[in-house]
């Protein structure tokens, strides 16, 4: 349990960048770093309680944000942004 | 359709392994749904299938793999120090430098590889030019940053995947 | 044996996620984030993972979690190379000690390097 308990100051972190960071681009890349962050508390709550199905759900929250982030490289690419 | 097959056979193992049973029922499901992935997007596969069968390349891919992993432990550390040392000791910027690899498979091998290695971000790759954001530039003249740069991932990937 | 090992890889892959994610909130401006964020927490979550795999062995848990590692390795890079590309192309603006920045000048574009005192403040 304790790399769970460190592992949740990162995801504040990413959430700090998400919240402040100036550019879209910034939050983008925090929550997508957070995906990955949960995706990996998830698969060490798996371990914990050895229940392997929660991996799915860590590999579905590394797919989503992969996707995600695909997507608003995509947007940003054709659209300039104000701020 | 050799491609196709590729991708078929691919995609029946990872499902296999996420399973981890070889339940008839669990088998039969995987290959359909194989079948109809690879129907669907096999076309993509930038690879030749003929290159997955020659045992060499394997061989090297397996002498890669180390080697990777030591350059990606080297640039995570070299990272961690920048993030705690107080002043963060930057000297960033955007450079271009050339590859030989010739196949878009091994140019995108290339390309993750340099964002896994110390201070190095791909940007962009157009034709047989990278452009790299590179977190602390040590040096101007171009044959000398793209051998910081590229250290030995060049070599082995040529062997891999041309 | 392969305990000690699973933990010292676990412990590897927490450090290294948790310093990716203060570089992520402590880096200037989005590109230096960038090499953070994705070196760091990859090899992390990579990390994690593989100690998860020698913890548990060759079962159910054990195997996914090692195609997560793949998965992960994979497509974080693939993901990031994205999200510079589309900034740079959108122009935002890069740290003010950068160097120079010959994707912007090749393109024919304005410089998008930050003037002094203009744009965000170094944290």
């Amino acid at each position: 349990m304790v790399p769970v308990i460190i592992l949740v100051p990162a995801a504040l972190f990413c959430l700090y960048r998400a919240l402040v960071g100036p550019s879209i681009a910034d939050r983008a890349i925090a929550v997508d770093m957070m995906g990955v962050v949960f995706s990996a508390i998830t698969a060490l709550v798996a371990l914990q309680y050895k229940l392997s199905y929660l991996l799915d759900i860590s590999i579905a929250l590394a797919i989503i944000s992969f996707v995600g982030a695909l997507a608003l490289a995509k947007f940003l690419e054709k659209r300039s942004l104000d701020d | 359709m050799a491609r196709r097959f590729a991708y078929f056979i691919a995609g029946w193992i990872i499902w296999l392994l996420l399973g981890w049973t070889l339940n008839y029922q669990e088998v039969v499901a995987g290959a359909a749904v194989a079948l109809i992935a690879a129907g669907m997007f096999g076309g993509y596969l930038p690879l030749q299938p003929r290159k997955l069968l020659n045992p060499v390349r394997w061989f090297w891919l397996l002498v890669y793999i180390p080697v990777f992993a030591w350059q990606c432990l080297k640039a995570n550390i070299d990272v961690a120090l920048r993030v705690l040392s107080p002043g963060l000791n930057l000297k960033p910027g955007i450079v271009k430098i050339k590859t030989n690899l010739k196949s878009d498979i091994a140019k995108v091998f290339l390309a993750n590889s340099i964002t896994m290695t110390p201070g190095t971000l791909t940007v962009e790759i157009k034709d047989d030019t990278l452009y790299i954001h590179w977190i602390e530039i040590r040096s101007d003249d171009p044959e000398e940053m793209a051998k910081m740069i590229k250290g030995p991932f060049e070599f082995f990937l040529k062997k891999i995947f041309d | 044996m392969i305990s000690v090992l699973a933990l010292i890889f676990l412990w590897l892959g927490v450090v290294f996620v948790l310093l990716g994610a203060l570089g992520l909130a402590r880096f200037p401006d989005l590109y230096n984030r960038m090499q953070a964020a994705t070196k760091c927490v990859t090899l992390g979550v990579c990390g994690i993972m593989i100690g998860i795999f020698l913890r548990s062995g060759f079962n159910p848990l054990g195997i996914k979690a090692l195609l997560a590692a793949v998965f992960i390795l994979f497509t974080v890079p693939v993901s990031s190379h994205a999200l510079v590309r589309g900034s740079l192309i959108a122009g935002v603006r890069l740290w003010k000690g950068t160097v120079r920045d010959d994707f912007t000048a090749d393109r024919g574009a304005p410089s998008i390097i930050d003037n002094a005192g203009a744009g965000e403040e170094e944290k």
